[in-house]
């Protein structure tokens, strides 16, 4: 190969590098390790976190069961190693299954178009923000307390240079539920046009675990003529809960459909919104068609919107999306189905009745698999300390986030939460 | 003589709301434990929704069979060369796959207390400083979800510097040459997009930069090697010309493959850039994501990195919140941490010459390439290439046949496209990257494939326009999918 190439050694194909940029010295890392010496590396990492612990954290990555086949599916080698299935003729097999993934979505959602998945939910928030401020023409968002705070401090991070004010809205604090007529107070009435909302940004359930007010704050928002944008963390949740049909944008996250927490990611998040609003829509989107032959077939569309056209004009810079991810939440769905994922649901609100009955809920809002709880005489810090003993990760204390909650802990149960573990959190 | 592949059967399979039939179920759930709620009870009827409308109802032998034959109409690395220039398809080694569900891993919560998450931080430790090493860099963040979302972070992370010495400066110079995420990620962070020519040679125009950069500069994107596969050789003269006006040097790491172990952008006058884990460090591509986008930079913008970020406190790892400077989160947690495992899996295979090692093969099958197709496709740009090489269809447009007709004739040889019209300063670009996973064997089956078609294109033009033939599905309708939008299945 060498003399085909021309050169007599593998060093002469960089000769016409700058001296200057050469690298003259081995790169200062450990010699290869083989297979079984790389299974030992990172079993000893594994080792060194929490093992055997149960644990009632939830606060936007759930701990639910993985059923089976969604392993055995994305590790089949030809969805694991293809790539983006711009050439169509040889991956009907992806496009398949996220013109499915779309579908699932949709009918999850109640929304008209979903996209091929975002990076995940935190970044679905300021990519549904922008494109609220490209329909609406406006560029101010006013997003709940009640939205996860690492996904506003995302907001806040995309926001920042693109001339649109964010400012947050409060909750009641006796439900935990939006406060409306802080929102209204926000909204402005007949201010100048550059001070109307693009945008008000719910979530539900909120990040305290209570079914918010969605529809109250459509009503409000498109009373303002701004877009509802609804924010989900647990999907589970929509086995059960009235789809937001009152929304405009819905950004989400799906990590609790089969996708192992893996230490905050990868997950996947989605954007679906009405039809209207579909060609302001940011990511890929598979649509369907016909071969020359006349057989059905999918293919990659609307790419019209997209940076490898469009370039500094696009939607959005987003590229990748989380096709193998997104193929995990398809695959979940498809096994729970319409039946399992409501059965699901209901476990996930008998389970997290059984652990609120004896702690202290904080709110009264309607909840579904999370709740806040007060804890007296000591510290959410403290009990946390004192149930690691007894091999139980407790909940988040949720003083960073919120000052005023400082003697309150977020709790988590899911199917997976068993009677025995949350026997020993009460106690 | 197409020796490759030879046709098979493959299954039809309707959509899963097709095969659906009430009552028919995949799951199992244990009995329930505790006392079951009432839904309209606990959340009030109002909350409770309705059975989902259309959603599948299968079993599990026709679930696991609906996706297996799906699985079977891609093509993937499993079956063989991927020659998708700038996308680096290399071989995903099975034993990350293997260490990244190692369920202490795998189920590690992301606000599990720290003292029980030290492996994890540890992996992401061990990474930071070995990219660091790589790149030649002083400071890695992991957050970054994707390469898209690595440029954000590090131009952020230039406009903050910007801010604080007093002006975040208008402009972002970006070679006509580049991805076309690079002007899109100039946008979102509040950049207006100045592109400049490449010179005669395909590379950066010195003369002109010197020209173009002002102080209302902010920084200049390069991709580099850029995307006709060849080194930017003026890079430092590049970075001096930036820094003496008080601008930065951004580099796309998407084409980090054919520098490992050679060059480092640190040394070369980059100030900050993005590595393409799904890219040069093996991660798999899966269809479209998950990647992972480091970000690394050079000290003066490391007071800026997103939080959280790595901190040794005596013998442990901490995550420090407080950073006053930083440009925020770009995501929530810390980053695709399975990706990061996987990533750090092929570093620790490699090691500081098996990496080497890997490019120098990447770039010997790219030239290898070049040489064996260069009697036979036109080569706009005679410059030496690194690790891929980009022809155009000249040749054969005479015939009236494109890039976009010989890539899917490609197919039929039993080879996935490389890269079609790309960059868009090569007209009608055929851009060929091998990676260094192919061996002499493939490399000749593809050369093989090449001249056949060169020679299809020449005496059979409309052969080559009307393929693929062998697949089992034919030349996809793409301008009515756009035009008539269907993104969703409906009931008849």
């Amino acid at each position: 190969m060498l003399r085909a190439c021309g050169v007599s050694s593998p060093d002469e194909l960089f000769a016409h590098l700058p001296e200057a940029v050469r690298l003259n010295r081995p790169l200062a890392l450990d010699p290869g390790i083989s297979e079984y010496e790389i299974v030992d590396y990172f079993r000893a990492r594994a080792a060194e976190n929490a093992h055997g612990y149960a644990s009632f954290l939830g606060a936007g990555v759930y701990n639910h069961y993985r059923p089976v086949l969604v392993d055995a599916v994305v590790s089949r080698g030809e969805f694991l190693t293809s790539y983006t299935p711009y050439q169509a003729e040889i991956s009907q097999g992806t496009l398949t299954a996220i013109f499915e993934f779309q579908t699932m979505i949709c009918q999850l959602t109640g929304m008209d178009v979903a996209n091929a998945s975002m990076y995940d939910g935190s970044t679905a928030v300021p990519e549904a923000a922008m494109m609220a401020a490209r329909s609406t023409g406006r560029s101010r968002v006013l997003v709940a307390r009640g939205v996860h705070p690492e996904y506003r401090e995302v907001l806040r991070t995309y926001a920042r240079n693109q001339g649109m004010p964010v400012e947050e809205f409060g909750y009641v604090a006796q439900t935990g539920a939006i406060d409306l007529e802080d929102l209204e107070r926000r909204m402005g009435s007949d201010a100048a046009d550059a001070a109307l909302a693009a945008a008000v940004i719910v979530q539900s359930p909120n990040f305290f675990g209570v079914v918010d007010q969605v529809k109250s704050a459509a009503e409000i928002a498109h009373r303002h003529g701004a877009l509802l944008i609804m924010v989900f963390t647990e999907a589970v949740s929509l086995g059960i809960l009235e789809p937001p049909a009152d929304a405009d944008i819905v950004a989400g996250e799906l990590q609790s459909f089969a996708i192992s927490p893996s230490y905050g990611g990868p997950f996947a998040g989605i954007l679906a919104t009405r039809e209207k609003y579909m060609r302001q829509m940011p990511g890929r989107l598979v649509g369907q068609t016909n071969d020359a032959r006349g057989n059905r077939a999918f293919c990659l569309t609307l790419s019209t919107r997209e940076q490898h056209i469009r370039r500094e004009k696009a939607t959005s810079n987003i590229c990748t999306n989380q096709a193998l991810i997104a193929l995990m939440a398809t695959v979940f769905m498809t096994v729970y189905g319409k039946r399992g994922l409501r059965e699901l649901a209901e476990r996930n609100m008998a389970k997290a009745r059984y652990l609120a009955a004896k702690m202290q809920p904080r709110f009264s809002g309607p909840f579904f698999n999370e709740f806040v709880a007060r804890v007296e005489g000591r510290t959410p810090e403290d009990l946390n300390k004192v149930l690691l003993k007894k091999k139980i990760v407790g909940g988040l204390p949720l003083g960073r986030y919120y000052p005023e909650l400082a003697d309150c802990m977020l709790l988590c149960a899911t199917e997976m939460s068993t009677r025995a573990s949350m026997d020993e959190v009460r106690a | 003589m197409i020796t490759k592949v030879r046709p098979h059967l493959s299954q039809n399979e309707a959509l899963l709301f097709e095969r659906s039939s009430p009552g028919k179920k995949a799951y199992q759930l244990p009995d329930l434990d505790v006392p079951a709620v009432d839904p309209a009870e606990a959340l009030g009827a109002e909350n409770v929704r309705e059975a989902i409308e259309g959603f599948p109802e299968v079993s599990e032998v026709e679930a696991i069979r609906h996706f297996t034959r799906l699985s079977t109409w891609n093509y993937a690395i499993d079956h063989g060369m991927y020659p998708l220039g700038s996308c680096t398809m290399k071989y995903n080694p099975r034993i990350n796959e293997l260490v990244a569900r190692i369920e202490g891993l795998a189920w590690a919560h992301p606000y599990q207390p720290e003292a029980l998450s030290q492996g994890c931080m540890r992996v992401m430790a061990s990474l930071e400083s070995a990219l660091a090493e790589i790149t030649g860099m002083d400071a890695v963040t992991l957050q970054p979800a994707a390469g898209a979302h690595g440029e954000l972070t590090g131009i952020l992370l230039i406009r903050a510097l910007l801010e604080k010495r007093g002006n975040p400066r208008r402009k972002i110079l970006i070679p006509d040459s580049a991805h076309g995420t690079n002007p899109a990620t100039a946008a979102i962070a509040g950049y207006a997009v100045e592109n400049i020519k490449s010179s005669e040679a395909g590379v950066l125009d010195v003369g002109a930069l010197e020209q173009l950069v002002t102080e209302d500069v902010a920084a200049l994107m390069v991709t580099n090697p850029n995307t006709l596969g060849v080194f930017e050789h003026n890079i430092v003269e590049a970075a001096g010309i930036l820094h003496r006006k008080g601008a930065l040097l951004y580099m796309d790491g998407a084409n980090m493959n054919a520098l490992v172990g050679i060059a480092r952008p640190g040394d070369f006058g980059v100030d900050v850039m993005h590595l393409n884990l799904h890219k040069t460090f093996s991660t798999p591509h899966g269809g479209g994501g998950p990647g992972a986008g480091p970000v690394a930079v050079k000290k003066a913008l490391e007071p800026f990195l997103p939080v959280p970020r790595l901190r040794r406190s005596g013998k442990k790892l901490a995550w420090d919140y407080r950073r006053k400077h930083c440009i925020g989160r770009v995501r929530a947690f810390y980053g695709n941490f399975g990706v990061l495992v996987r990533a750090l899996a092929y570093i620790l295979a490699h090691g500081g010459e098996g990496l080497r090692n890997a490019t120098v093969d990447a770039v010997l099958n790219a030239v290898y390439i070049r040489k064996q197709l260069e009697p036979h496709f036109d080569l706009p740009y005679a410059s030496p290439n690194l690790h891929e090489v980009v022809f155009s269809d000249k040749r054969q447009a005479a015939h009236g046949v494109h890039t976009g007709d010989l890539a899917k004739r490609l197919i039929d040889y039993g080879f996935h496209p490389y890269t079609v019209s790309f960059p868009m300063i090569v007209h009608g670009a055929l851009m060929i990257e091998p990676t260094e996973t192919e061996s002499k064997l493939e490399l000749d089956q593809f050369i093989e494939a090449m001249i056949s078609i060169a020679g299809e294109a020449a005496s059979d033009p409309q052969l080559v326009r009307n393929a693929p033939y062998g697949t089992r599905t034919s030349r996809v309708d793409e301008v009515t999918a756009a035009r008539k939008p269907v993104l969703r299945w409906k009931p008849e």
